[in-house]
């Protein structure tokens, strides 16, 4: 197959998939699952063959076709960036459809569930392939679509309905400002084409402007990736099955925001404030979200807020010249294997306690679930950058970087988060592994299978090894893990993470080791600032009650006066007729037949 | 002389007669409907894409030719923006035709039912395909008639039939203020002639066309009648009531293909006749189109029935229309263009499944109602589609039409905006509003725990369904290739710049 073909397959296949099971496999989930698992093997092959082999041409589609007014291509961009994060993304999502042959095997909406993973990868493989913006936002639209539909896939339950509603309409809000930045760019060099705006963007002399569109731009990854103020709707959004928050709300589709800074990463270094803020905003994330998981007791919660906190890390890193954005791609690379696999990992624990979710309800699971205990130890190893695992590599590169660029602020900011995470995610692992069971879920919690077990070691193996040369090389070519380069830079980076680690690690210790309750208790943490309470007051006031006064306004001023009073005329004319004593329906239609008869003559005449 | 056009216009008069004089009302309805869809549809097979600017299939007769008096012909002819929204008519009439049954209100009367639901149809087919201004306007007239009728025979609730004079009287003084506007712009050109064609030849040329204060008296009435059959803020009060009382099928035609007459006509008469005239009001049509998205949408959001809703949303959704044609370039017209045959197919398929909805549950209360798609998930997935496309997600052709749109109004400007950016940016925010209230909608009916109080009706039938999908499979195949009515669309936009641009 040549590439064409090949990255044509790879982008269509799912979508196949998908309105198949649509049109007319509904009826028989196992055949769906099947096919839906089966197409995410068949496009992991291809990407693995894509990403060994040479770039080369492929065929555009015309989509919109205005000649040289407007041309918006379906064109793939194959390079270094998309096909490396092609691998993440079919990679993780075949694990994960594996796991969820096991996880979602009895539920009534499977057929539905594997529909919306096939549109997902296929809107993912979108906005990873793409070349040009238009093209980026319309799967950027459709993976907030199969994100409503995966999120709300227990529609029956309130709060998942109303999860899945306040995802799409987060991103809907940052998403307004993609349009709008989408369209400033394309003001100011002519053209929505990766390519062509990198050759015009130095040509640009409305250098407030272009800060403008890149600020606007980022509104997009604001809102995709979670980022402050547009970051209340990820935690909700753990009212989806399991596999999904994994996949979507963990390792690919928050992580989109990050790839696509990346792809337009000549912009943002174009600009000076805009960089700033990016790196700002990303800076505040990871702390703001870490102070909030440190209070939460939920187990897919303080993932959720970890991820938050986690890509903060990779925006900010976005926002620093020279090699921030390798970085944080780096970053998103190794967090994309061990934040896959302490989602999956949480599944098991959920599914294994009854879909308990409750980490103080939990308790002692390390002695029940061995496999499971291992690699979500593994996982978190990799999290809280234990040092030689995955996570440690990518994030003392961000660090780096950013104290190298004389990033005060973001690194400050790294250091704190560097200190928070390890007492987190050693408080989760204490609490729910270690210790007695605290209830009977936990007492009968059982080992899950081998379709679930599997997909974890192989994360497992990543989250440790996926920054390594061998492994990461063919992901990614700007970074890995190198012990000489360490040594050689072995500095006040690494001394204050590794403080960090050992800080974070040895208080959760300390403070939860055999605790039943949780000794500490910060609300404003554990309310995460009040922030969600906050915007439903804007809601309501901004516009639910705008809108309430003005569909009043709209009934009692503008109605009478442009149409009550030709209406009371008319009335005046029923009465009249009334006259006649004519009461049914037949003779207002002939009456109404013979007065528009009339008007019309007497315009024309 | 091709007779194609005559056949596909007047078939569903006859049609109409013909079951006024006895014919079965309902088998010779979707006969007829299916029948023009065909012929509309070999038209479309056969229509030349690389002619620009002038009428295809044209045909004429002439009536009346006196000294003195405007030369009058019964004449049609198409281009592609006559032909997209042929196809729209043609498409929504089937559809209208084919939901029909479900509604309980027309048994007993099905002959003046299917009889009136024809000429709404036929009207609306005439309007779009009539090259005299003259019948442009009198097939349009023809099409409201029975729309008021039906609203006030077959409508729901008790208002139905003050709703019914209502817009009566309302649409009729527009139609007045229209009529004065068409008047005046004939006697400018000379008075010669009613024939669409010659009167842009006329105002295109420097020795005949019309002097610019004219213009822009001529382009204000027209913008107000043609603005009030199209519900352009703040003329748009009619509209919601009028959507929600009127039977689903009447819905689905006046809100997806007659009101649209109001913005062909602004494409096909006001801009060619007086471009210097939309250039003037310019400002004020930004500022209208502002009340049509921000303010209705605003509205829209705080409605607590589906119908009302779906009525203000279509009032919401023309701004961007106005928007596409402010922009007045090649990309923003063709967007327009796109946007009106999208949001006549969307909004077709929306009042379709709500006049089901009402039917069976008796209500379409967001209160009483809830967690339909547990009990029906065929309804939940359709309806589901057709929020979507409504709200301007991509698969679908109202992405692709607003995404023209946008683009159109940042087509003309280098580095800094100007009014009309500014305008979209603002506008931009009704895509947020759009999703808030359909969201809100398909959460409030369909998730959640099934209410207990509420009826269980069965799921649609094969039958029932089948008009749904037509529309939908039309709005996802030009979603995915906008080409295939883009490809119609620009060579006769091109043919209206290089006409109002000479």
């Amino acid at each position: 197959m040549d590439v064409n073909t090949t990255a044509w397959t790879v982008l269509l296949l799912p979508l196949i998939v998908a309105a198949l099971i649509v049109v007319g496999l509904k009826r028989s989930p196992g055949l769906s699952s099947l096919l839906s698992t089966g197409s995410a093997l068949i496009t992991f092959i291809l990407c693995v063959i894509l990403a060994g082999g040479e770039g080369g041409d492929v065929k555009a589609f015309p989509w919109i076709d205005m000649g040289d007014l407007f041309r918006v291509e379906i064109g793939f961009q194959l390079d270094e960036l998309s096909r490396g994060m092609m691998l993440i993304v079919t990679s993780i999502g075949l694990l994960v459809h594996i796991f969820s042959l096991a996880y979602m095997k009895d539920d009534k909406g499977k057929a539905r569930y594997f529909a919306g993973l096939s549109l997902f990868m296929f809107s993912m493989t979108g906005i990873v392939l793409a070349n040009n913006f238009v093209m980026m936002f319309i799967f950027w639209e459709l993976v907030g679509v199969s994100s409503y539909i995966l999120i709300g896939h227990w529609f029956h339950k309130e709060s998942a309905a109303d999860a899945a509603k306040k995802a799409f309409l987060t991103n809907k809000i940052g998403d307004f400002g993609f349009m709008i930045g989408i369209l400033l760019v394309w003001v100011l060099t002519g053209s929505i084409y990766f390519e062509e705006i990198k050759e015009a963007v130095g040509g640009v002399t409305n250098m407030v402007l272009l800060n403008i569109a890149v600020l606007c731009v980022f509104c997009g990854a604001i809102g995709k990736s979670a980022q402050l103020p547009l970051h209340v709707w990820l935690p909700d959004a753990m009212e989806g099955p399991t596999p999904v928050s994994a996949l979507i709300h963990a390792a690919t589709m928050v992580a989109a925001g990050v790839f696509m800074l990346a792809r337009v990463v000549f912009l943002i270094e174009a600009t000076e404030i805009a960089a700033q803020w990016i790196s700002w905003i990303g800076a505040a994330t990871a702390v703001v979200a870490a102070l909030m998981a440190l209070q939460q007791n939920d187990i897919k919660r303080i993932l959720a807020y970890s991820t938050l906190s986690q890509l903060g890390y990779m925006v900010m890193a976005q926002g620093i010249a020279h090699g921030g954005s390798d970085a944080g791609m780096f970053h998103l690379y190794t967090h994309a294997f061990f934040k896959a696999l302490l989602f999956l990992g949480s599944g098991a624990v959920i599914y294994a306690c009854h879909h308990e979710q409750d980490i103080w309800k939990m308790g002692g699971l390390r002695k029940k679930m061995p496999i499971t205990f291992v690699t979500f130890a593994l996982g978190t190893a990799a999290l809280i950058a234990v040092p030689f695992t995955s996570g440690f590599w990518s994030k003392e590169m961000i660090l780096e970087t950013a104290y190298h660029e004389g990033a005060m602020f973001p690194y400050v900011c790294g250091i704190i988060v560097a200190f928070l995470t390890p007492f987190y995610m050693t408080r989760l692992v204490i609490v729910a592994f270690f210790g007695k069971n605290r209830t009977k879920d936990a007492d009968h919690a059982k080992e899950v299978g081998p379709l679930m077990w599997a997909p974890l070691a192989i994360l497992a193996v990543m989250a440790i090894f996926s920054a390594y040369k061998p492994v990461s090389g063919p992901l990614l070519a700007t970074g890995y893990g190198s012990l000489s380069h360490l040594v050689e830079h072995f500095g006040l980076t690494a001394i204050l993470s590794l403080t960090g680690l050992a800080v974070g690690v040895i208080g959760a210790i300390f403070l939860y080791k055999g605790r039943d309750s949780d000794p500490i208790s910060i609300p404003l943490f554990a309310n995460r600032f009040y922030i969600d309470e906050l915007y439903i007051g804007l809601v309501r006031i901004f516009q639910d009650a705008v809108a309430a006064v003005l569909d009043i306004v709209d009934r009692f001023i503008i109605d009478p006066l442009v149409v009550r009073l030709p209406a009371l005329a008319a009335m005046g004319a029923g009465s009249f007729l009334r006259v006649f004593q004519i009461g049914n329906v037949q003779s207002y239609a002939l009456f109404f037949g013979i007065a528009v008869i009339a008007l019309i003559l007497f315009l024309i005449l | 002389m091709s007779i194609i056009l005559e056949i596909i216009v007047f078939l569903p008069l006859i049609a109409a007669i013909a079951i006024g004089l006895g014919a079965p009302a309902r088998f010779s309805a979707l006969g007829t409907a299916a029948i023009t869809l065909l012929l509309t549809l070999i038209v479309a097979v056969r229509f030349d894409t690389n002619v620009e600017g002038s009428f295809q299939f044209a045909s004429s007769r002439t009536l009346l030719d006196m000294e003195g008096f405007p030369t009058l012909s019964l004449a049609f002819g198409i281009d592609g923006i006559s032909l997209v929204l042929l196809l729209l008519a043609t498409l929504v009439m089937l559809a209208a035709v084919l939901v029909s049954p479900q509604e309980r209100e027309i048994k007993g009367s099905s002959k003046l039912y299917y009889l009136s639901l024809l000429l709404i149809g036929g009207g609306a087919i005439g309007a779009f395909t009539a090259t005299d201004l003259f019948f442009l306007y009198a097939f349009h007239e023809l099409a409201l008639i029975p729309t008021f009728l039906m609203i006030g025979i077959f409508g729901h609730g008790e208002n139905r039939v003050r709703t019914a004079w209502t817009i009566t009287i309302y649409l009729g003084i527009g139609s007045l203020i229209l009529l004065v506007g068409l008047i005046m712009a004939v006697f400018a050109l000379g008075g010669s002639t009613f024939a669409i064609a010659d009167l842009i030849a006329l105002a295109k040329s420097p020795e005949t066309g019309i002097a610019t204060e004219q213009q822009t008296w001529i382009f204000a009435f027209l913008l107000v009648g043609f603005g009030i059959l199209v519900s352009l803020f703040p003329f748009h009060s009619w509209a919601a009531p009028a959507y929600a009382e009127a039977p689903a099928p009447v819905a689905m035609l006046h809100a997806g293909v007659l009101k649209k007459f109001g913005l062909y006509g602004l494409i096909r008469i006001a801009m060619p006749l007086a471009p210097e005239g939309m250039a003037a009001w310019l400002n004020v049509i930004l500022v209208l189109l502002l009340g049509n998205i921000i303010y209705i949408g605003l509205v829209t959001v705080a409605q607590k029935k589906l119908d009302r809703m779906l009525g203000y949303s279509s009032v919401m959704h023309m701004g961007y229309v106005f928007l596409g044609l402010a922009a007045m370039n090649q990309l923003g017209v063709s967007g327009a263009v796109l946007l009106m045959f999208a949001h006549g197919v969307s909004i077709a398929l929306l009042f379709g499944l709500c006049g089901w909805i009402r039917e069976k549950y008796n209500t379409v209360h967001f209160e009483e109602l809830g967690g339909i798609a547990s009990h029906l998930p065929k309804l939940g997935l359709l309806f589901a589609f057709a929020a979507f496309a409504s709200a301007g997600l991509p698969g679908f052709a109202n992405f692709a039409a607003e995404v023209s749109v946008f683009f159109g109004a940042f087509k003309d400007t280098a580095e800094s905006l100007g009014w009309l950016q500014w305008t979209t940016i603002i506008a931009l925010w009704g895509v947020v509003i759009s999703a808030v209230y359909m969201l809100r909608a398909f959460r409030s009916l369909f998730m959640g725990p099934p209410m207990e109080k509420m009826a269980s009706p069965d799921e649609l039938t094969m039958k029932e369904r089948l008009p749904h999908f037509l529309l939908l499979a039309t709005l996802i195949a030009v979603g995915f290739v906008p080409e295939l009515l883009n490809q119609f669309i620009r060579p006769a936009v091109e043919g209206l710049f290089l006409l109002t641009a000479g």
